[in-house]
């Protein structure tokens, strides 16, 4: 019985949600809100129970010595976040972006050059023996012209930004028809819960 | 005679003429360029190792904390292998002892040890991302200097970025407000760094207009971020009292849920511009296609390069990866930023001439190799591996 009223209800939000392709209106509305809402309390919950009471709370009351009291520092960082709701001090919660923000800095910089920098250098080191070599070679080095911001696309400059615009475009083109493909499968996806779960007009 | 005949015979059923002999030259080493927990143990072959696993099944490792033992299995290599990394505690001295293992017989070798792991302070198979990392950020600082010192850093203009004012002048004159969406970026995300300049230039022309600005967000350190950059840029033409906390909001951490909530803002409120700047992923589609619907002027910035043609088709302007950073330095002229992008440009110019060097030293390499003549081909490939292997 549950689950028959919980494929109802997903077919009549499903349905709700396809009612935008006509218009904004108030099954939509309702829709979107209801998602919205409980999106966000879930996002909440989860971060409660799969960040702050596994790695916080439990590893605090669990560990001895001094990496129990190490977990104070991420835990004030975190608390100096909701210093917001202060006017007072609420600076104090720019030192947790910052911390953010440069922790990620400093761990991108190696974390590019290793895992992208280098392999796309060691990939575009071939020699001009075969069609796909040469055209791999030119569209690097056009794209990093057309990338190249300290000099006007002027001269020759221009007919190499150009070239690697047309690149990055024939890039896109074979990324937008696989994009559209996987969005389809998506759309038969729900049209398949409606046909089949819902409507069960084939069986 | 009986001799001859029995080896004959057992050779003919295929079976081994010897006993099963350990593996030679066992040695237990500290695993280089670790963080001091494990041991790498290596031997030569059995002679009866022949790749056949009916007649050779491969190797016990055994390990002891005395040279006496007891010894404890600690792993299993199968036949052909002559090396077995083993996690142990750091400076701790190790025995081993490795055990040839066919189905019939066993046969060991005498320990060897003791082993002792350590830390190695320098992994020297990343040298090269050492050299890289330290040529970059020289540059970079270099440049950064030379801005501080006020000298004049030449980035050409890109285009796209008029537009931004022309979206905020017409959503004034239509009356209309402005939306401003990060996607799913998060703070530590260098594109959502470069995005906040941008608002930032966005805010500073609405307060100067007048214009109300929403700015929906999906993680709540942006957030925060966000409403610190907005309230700083109302500041700036001295309009904070326009400012208003509640239109930089956050709707929820949920992908499609935050797609529906933007698109619900776009159509209610119906905003005359709309700036997606950030990282996004397949929400990126349905947003800018209901910012379209609307009529809207839609300006996009990202780095997602599976996107980006989603936004070069739906949006009146996008700014291509990069281009995007480029915009924030172009638009803030803060010395640190224009420095990181004339250092970064740099690079590429590195790059641009030594990718046509090199394609036109291993094109010549490739044919002299094909003459009789390797050497050019062989420092091609050093340099290619270098890359690799540091």
């Amino acid at each position: 019985m549950m689950q028959i009223i919980g494929t109802w209800i997903a077919a009549g939000l499903t349905l709700a949600i396809f009612s935008f392709l006509y218009k904004d209106n108030p099954f939509y509305k309702f829709a979107e809100h209801l998602y919205v809402g409980v999106s966000a309390a879930y996002a909440i919950l989860y971060v409660l129970y799969f960040d702050v009471k596994p790695l916080l709370v439990d590893k605090f009351i669990s560990e001895q010595g001094g990496e129990r009291w190490i977990l104070l520092v991420p835990a004030a960082f975190g608390l100096m976040m909701l210093a917001r709701w202060i006017p007072k001090v609420s600076w104090l919660s720019r030192w947790s972006i910052a911390l953010t923000v440069g922790i990620a800095a400093g761990l991108g910089i190696t974390g590019q050059i290793q895992g992208i920098l280098l392999p796309q250098i060691r990939g575009t080191l071939v020699p001009l023996t075969t069609v796909n070599n040469v055209l791999m070679v030119v569209g690097v080095i056009s794209t990093l012209i057309y990338f190249y911001f300290s000099a006007a696309h002027k001269g020759a400059l221009r007919y190499g930004a150009r070239l690697g615009m047309v690149f990055i475009m024939m890039a896109f083109g074979a990324s937008f028809g696989y994009t559209v493909m996987a969005r389809i499968s998506l759309l038969i996806g729900r049209l398949h819960f409606l046909v089949y779960e819902w409507l069960r007009l084939v069986k | 005679m009986r001799v001859f005949l029995t080896a004959l015979l057992l050779g003919a059923l295929g079976l081994p003429l010897l006993a099963l002999e350990p593996p030679s030259g066992l040695q237990a080493a500290d695993t280089p360029n670790d963080e001091g927990n494990s041991l790498t143990i290596s031997w030569d072959k059995s002679p009866q190792d022949q790749g056949d696993a009916d007649r050779f099944k491969g190797y016990q490792i055994l390990r002891s904390e005395s040279q006496e033992g007891p010894f404890a299995e600690v792993g299993f290599a199968i036949g052909g292998k002559t090396e077995f990394r083993d996690n142990v505690e750091p400076l701790k001295p190790y025995y081993y002892r490795v055990v040839a293992i066919s189905p019939e017989d066993s046969a060991g070798t005498a320990a060897v040890g003791p082993a002792l792991a350590t830390a190695q302070w320098f992994d020297s198979s990343r040298a090269n991302v050492l050299i890289l990392t330290v040529l970059i950020c020289f540059l970079i600082i270099w440049y950064i200097e030379r801005a501080k010192r006020g000298e004049e850093l030449f980035i050409r203009k890109i285009q796209g970025l008029d537009a931004v004012d022309e979206a905020v002048g017409r959503s004034t004159e239509l009356g209309k407000p402005i939306m401003f969406s990060f996607g799913l970026g998060e703070i530590k995300d260098i594109v959502t760094v470069a995005a906040l300049a941008i608002l930032r230039q966005v805010a500073v022309r609405c307060a100067q207009h007048g214009t109300e600005l929403l700015v929906p967000n999906w993680d709540p350190l942006v957030m925060a971020a966000a409403q610190e950059t907005v309230q700083q840029a109302y500041s700036e033409p001295g309009r904070p009292d326009l400012y208003k906390e509640g239109n930089v909001s956050f709707l929820t951490s949920d992908q499609f849920g935050y797609a529906a909530g933007v698109d619900g803002m776009m159509l209610r409120q119906k905003p005359g511009a709309v700036f997606f700047m950030g990282y996004f992923y397949a929400e990126a589609l349905l947003m800018s296609e209901t910012g379209h619907s609307i009529g809207a002027i839609q300006i996009a910035g990202t780095t997602a390069i599976t996107q980006l043609p989603f936004f070069i088709a739906s949006c009146d302007y996008t700014l291509i990866g990069e281009e995007m950073l480029a915009a924030s330095c172009y638009l803030k002229k803060d010395p640190q930023m224009l420095g990181s992008l004339k250092g970064e440009d740099f690079v590429k110019a590195f790059l641009i001439v030594g990718f046509a060097l090199a394609a036109l030293w291993g094109t010549t390499g490739h044919l002299l190799f094909k003459a009789g003549h390797p050497w050019m081909q062989g420092v091609f490939q050093a340099v290619k591996n270098w890359f690799v292997t540091g």
